[in-house]
């Protein structure tokens, strides 16, 4: 058909995909993380490493599997993130952003290299729970369950994230306390126990994406360094301003990614940055953001 | 942005002059007679093209206040254009060298335009994104030889007579190039288009207000930055006679934030101070392998926290000099 070979086209536009679910989760941490603390999370790909290696940890020392990871890792990583911005983030609260940006490459690299020392540079298995095992054959392509189940979670995350953010009490309040946190803070509400919980959720969506990777990508120290560099080109091109923005960029720009992988594989790691270039040429303040 | 990068308390320091001649003038008598210490003047050339690269980069923080967190591009894009011109082409050091600073100067010039057009935390993430693009741009070229890198580049001969090829000559040509490099960013930083750009750091609109085209500024310091980058890159190909992806990888534009931060951003000396010492480090704890990642992390954080003026800028701080 036109010289396309279809099973490679879906099976690349599906890893697209598959990527741009972590491109979505972990932008929008950043976003959420951004909005509330003014701060970016450089650390953002070592705690999305943690989350991968904590489901590794959980299956191998308290034998406690896939689905138990899903919902421990994002919280033990999360707790480990509000420990983070509790005694060390919030002691540069108002400095200029180059400063945070620092504080958290540094310990970006802490945590990579204490990784990369025990574990080594290679991947250790995690495998797919039996549950989510073999695949479905779609007539125009072979569709493994797992990659179909990290879409469809990612998405529900996501659309929950945006939920709990533009349309919840909770959500309310930390909007405001983004636009004028001293007004909020006069009306009763603890804003500092709200940036926590921020930076809490905000790590907590990046360790998800963790364990979620855990069975496609393996277990590896190195697995969100240079991730979170695409990550931050996506989140150039869409601008931190939107919730809805940074996971329509994300999905997006991973199915983008994908398609180049089949058309001009020598473009599918240069692919989004050319097109952060071409966005700040064209529309500087990104898709979807305001001029800040 | 309303800008207060820079150092600390900038402004506020008065300027000392003659102390900074004072400082030159003995770190150029120290520079010539090491090889008589024998320090291994390996070392010393290897950190001399560190803190060169690290002044260029200080050049545009330190005095623009925006970080740029690709500076490893213009380190790594000279190194291989001349590994390339010397190699392959034949050309002279001095014209090899040439021929890479001036292709970093014309990458710099194309990588500011792109990123002049954000601020803040955004310029960051524009100039490492725009530094991992010519990261996979050669990994892939094929004159780079991908991971292989390029090896075995002749030194041959300076203006024809210079053997560079003897290590006290090529020694000697390193620190004549790092002084004169030096001193010109020193005289950029005092001429009137520093001051024009210290104002701009301290109060954009202001300087906008003023009539200056703070774009213009922003992107004169930034192409700047980079052709001394550039020069630093291309001087480091030529004394260690290879050329590899380790100069154009994020983490080498992370180590350069490292030695000026730990310095002192925003001084004269402290990128200096600070080449020396992480390159000291990484010669003394080769052996502990990713233990040197492990210990850089940690003085990012404790510089962050505690000692955000570095160690020269503490010590400038301290006897209210400027260094």
């Amino acid at each position: 058909m036109l010289g396309i070979n279809t099973q490679a086209l879906f099976g690349q536009l599906l890893l697209g995909l598959i990527n741009g679910s972590f491109y979505a989760l972990l932008s929008l941490g950043l976003a959420v993380i951004f909005g509330m603390l003014n701060i970016i999370n450089f650390a953002h790909g070592a705690l999305f490493m943690m989350g991968a290696f904590c489901a590794y940890f959980l299956l191998t020392w308290f034998d406690l599997n896939y689905w138990w990871a899903l919902v421990l890792a994002p919280l033990i990583i999360g707790g480990f993130g509000i420990v983070l911005q509790h005694t060390l983030l919030r002691r540069i609260a108002g400095l200029d952003h180059l400063y945070s940006l620092l504080l958290t490459f540094g310990l970006a690299l802490i945590i990579q290299g204490v990784f990369l020392n025990y574990y080594g540079s290679s991947g250790l298995p995690y495998a797919i729970p039996a549950a989510l095992q073999g695949g479905t054959n779609l007539g125009f392509m072979f569709l493994p369950n797992y990659r179909a189940w990290v879409v469809v979670v990612s998405l529900a995350v996501c659309l929950a994230t945006w939920f709990l953010i533009e349309r919840t009490r909770f959500g309310s309040y930390l909007r405001a306390a983004t636009e004028n946190p001293q007004l909020v803070s006069a009306f009763g509400i603890n804003v500092p126990l709200m940036i926590t919980l921020t930076y809490g959720l905000g790590v907590g969506l990046a360790a998800l994406a963790g364990v979620l990777a855990a069975p496609i990508n393996q277990v590896r120290p190195l697995m969100g360094a240079d991730f979170i560099i695409v990550v931050f080109a996506v989140v150039v091109i869409g601008g931190m301003g939107s919730i809805l923005g940074s996971i329509v960029t994300g999905f997006a720009l991973g199915i983008i990614e994908g398609l180049t992988k089949y058309f001009y594989p020598e473009a599918s790691n240069t692919v989004v940055f050319l097109l952060m270039v071409l966005v700040l040429l064209v529309k500087p303040t990104g898709l979807t953001g305001k001029a800040t | 942005m309303t800008s207060t990068a820079g150092h600390p308390d900038a402004g506020l320091q008065r300027r000392t002059i003659s102390d900074e001649i004072a400082v030159f003038i003995v770190m150029a008598i120290a520079l010539v007679i090491v090889p008589l210490t024998g320090l291994y003047p390996y070392f010393v050339m290897q950190a001399l093209c560190f803190a060169l690269f690290a002044c260029a980069f200080n050049l545009f923080l330190g005095y623009s206040g925006l970080l740029s967190f690709g500076h490893a591009m213009f380190l790594g894009t000279a190194g291989y254009i001349c590994a390339h011109a010397a190699k392959v082409w034949g050309f002279p050091p001095e014209l090899a060298i040439l021929t890479g600073t001036a292709a970093s100067a014309v990458l710099g010039l194309l990588a500011g335009l792109v990123a002049i057009r954000r601020q803040g935390i955004y310029f960051a993430m524009i100039t490492l994104g725009l530094a991992q693009l010519m990261y996979f741009f050669y990994l892939q070229a094929k004159f780079t030889h991908g991971e292989d890198g390029i090896q075995g580049i002749p030194q041959g001969f300076l203006f024809g007579f210079l053997d560079l090829s003897k290590s006290t000559t090529l020694y000697y040509v390193v620190v004549a190039v790092f002084l004169l490099a030096f001193l010109l960013i020193w005289r950029i930083i005092n001429s009137p288009f520093g001051e024009v750009l210290k104002s701009i750091r301290e109060n954009e609109q202001r300087a906008i207000s003023l009539g200056y085209k703070v774009d213009r500024y922003k992107l004169m310091a930034f192409v700047l930055s980079a052709t001394l980058a550039g020069l630093a890159g291309a001087l480091k190909v030529i004394v260690a006679q290879n050329a590899s992806l380790t100069d154009v990888h994020w983490s080498m534009s992370g180590e350069v934030v490292l030695m000026v931060l730990l310095g002192g951003l925003g001084t004269v000396y402290g990128p200096v101070v600070g080449a020396f010492l992480v390159i000291a480090m990484q010669q003394y704890l080769a052996g502990a392998g990713q233990w040197v990642v492990v210990i850089q992390g940690v003085i990012f954080v404790v510089c962050v926290l505690t000692f955000r003026r570095g160690i020269v800028g503490e010590i400038a701080h301290l006897f209210k000099r400027s260094l």
